[in-house]
């Protein structure tokens, strides 16, 4: 049950860790895709 | 009369030679060349068109007639030679996207895709989940659950270490996270707008997608990990010929001896290790997109085979648009997990109601030996022989 329980604690970090590092490696498909003259967050 | 003699042999001449011309192209001189209406309603009824007649008329401006002339268009293409050339995605497009497909306006590969996910890939897919459903509760009415045969010892022999038991977990739960968020993705439109609504749904898609995409890593790290754990045990063995045949004794007495995996689970891990493999790599061709692109290359060598042209498929196309990569992706994407979810039932229905003492391998490790001695009777007394062997001060592997 412990492992379960840790697999699943893990799988949460996994996302949450993988999100945060391919959002800073500049990923997104906004970051990808658009050219400078581009300004989707604005 | 002569005259008349002369007229008919021409009348005769050219009908024949236009029928000729008919045998082997259409005539479209009522349109000038352009599609005729019997091109228009080919394509429509799904038939195979040659387009080559209007697919290179895209403007020749060697061969255009002077800008001075009567005839002469600017620059030798015209609008529908501009309009023709993005139809067939050999215009010279520049785009401020600089995604690899931002150059490619019109895609007609979109509407096959969207046809085959919205029709056949939903139906049979729903359909393959429901009947295997159907199946397992018509197996557990008539079969029961599988009790152990023998008198219960109370000692317990170790199935699977803590790490083993982490690594199954992990694929496990990633596994049905992914496989809800993405049946959500792929029956939004078709089933869960009309029952919740757009409101309820953008939430839930949004938070889907986000599951999919970032716990799709946790999948594949625990892929590999319970490839690299489990390989040495899942390589066929003599004893899986024997297993098969007496159908893993889930029908009648007895059991077929086996080593710690016997063949039906061999089965499973296999089928996860390929199709989990295979799922992965579409996976991160769409978590990437246009940057992977598998498609084309496998046609290529697909075709060097003659694989397909022996299924009657003729040759697959060996270029395909980004777009089309993106879309072969998802529907092979999607086939293969509708498979493998349909054996995963299977397999989930053994480990919990379907067999008793199944599922504390998996839950703290630890089975009853007379289980163990029924399913897994030669990795018994490998494990005993090397309790026995081991020093009595030795502590337990965990």
């Amino acid at each position: 049950m412990k492992a379960m329980l840790a697999a699943f604690a893990a799988m949460a970090l996994i996302a949450i860790g993988s999100n945060m590092v391919l959002n800073e490696m500049g990923f997104s498909a906004q970051d990808r895709a658009s050219g400078n003259a581009v300004r989707l967050d604005n | 009369m002569f005259r008349a003699l002369i007229a008919l042999l021409l009348t005769v001449s050219f009908l024949s030679s236009a029928m000729a011309q008919e045998a082997t192209t259409p005539d479209r001189a009522e349109t000038g060349g352009a599609q005729t209406l019997a091109d228009i309603i080919a394509r429509q009824n799904g038939e195979k068109v040659d387009d080559a007649f209007r697919r290179n008329e895209t403007g020749d401006p060697d061969s255009a007639a002077a800008i001075t002339g009567q005839l002469g268009t600017l620059g030798g293409a015209s609008d529908p030679d501009l309009w023709r050339a993005l139809r067939y995605g050999s215009a010279n497009v520049t785009a401020s996207n600089n995604s690899h497909a931002a150059g490619v306006l019109v895609q007609d590969g979109g509407m096959r895709w969207l046809l085959f996910r919205e029709g056949p890939l939903q139906k049979y897919g729903s359909a393959l989940l429901a009947v295997t459903l159907v199946l397992l509760l018509v197996f557990l009415l008539l079969r029961g659950r599988i009790r152990i045969d023998g008198e219960k010892t109370g000692r317990k022999i170790t199935r699977f270490k803590a790490i083993e038991r982490f690594g199954h977990w992990l694929l496990a739960g990633s596994f049905i996270l992914l496989g809800i968020t993405g049946l959500v993705s792929l029956f939004g439109r078709k089933v869960l707008i009309p029952t919740f609504g757009h409101e309820a749904f953008a939430t839930v898609a949004m938070a889907s997608k986000w599951v999919h995409n970032n716990v799709s890593w946790a999948f594949m790290i625990a892929l590999v990990m319970i490839f690299v754990m489990w390989v040495i045990h899942n390589l066929p063995h003599r004893t899986d010929i024997n297993w098969l045949l007496k159908g893993g004794g889930i029908f009648g007495k007895g059991h077929p001896p086996a080593k710690k995996f016997n063949a039906g689970q061999k089965l499973i891990f296999w089928s996860v290790i390929i199709l989990g493999g295979s799922i992965s790599a579409s996976g991160l061709a769409l978590l990437f997109p246009f940057e992977i692109n598998m498609f084309a290359a496998t046609f290529e060598k697909l075709n060097a085979f003659g694989i397909p042209q022996a299924l009657g498929f003729g040759e697959l196309r060996e270029v395909l648009a980004p777009h089309e990569e993106m879309q072969y992706a998802q529907l092979w994407h999607a086939i293969v997990s509708f498979i493998l979810i349909a054996i995963i039932f299977a397999h989930i229905y053994i480990g919990t109601v379907g067999m008793e003492g199944a599922y504390d391998a998996m839950g703290s490790g630890e089975v009853e030996e007379q289980w163990a001695r029924e399913h897994h009777s030669l990795w018994v007394e490998e494990e005993l022989a090397k309790k026995r062997a081991a020093p009595e001060s030795a502590s337990p592997a965990e």
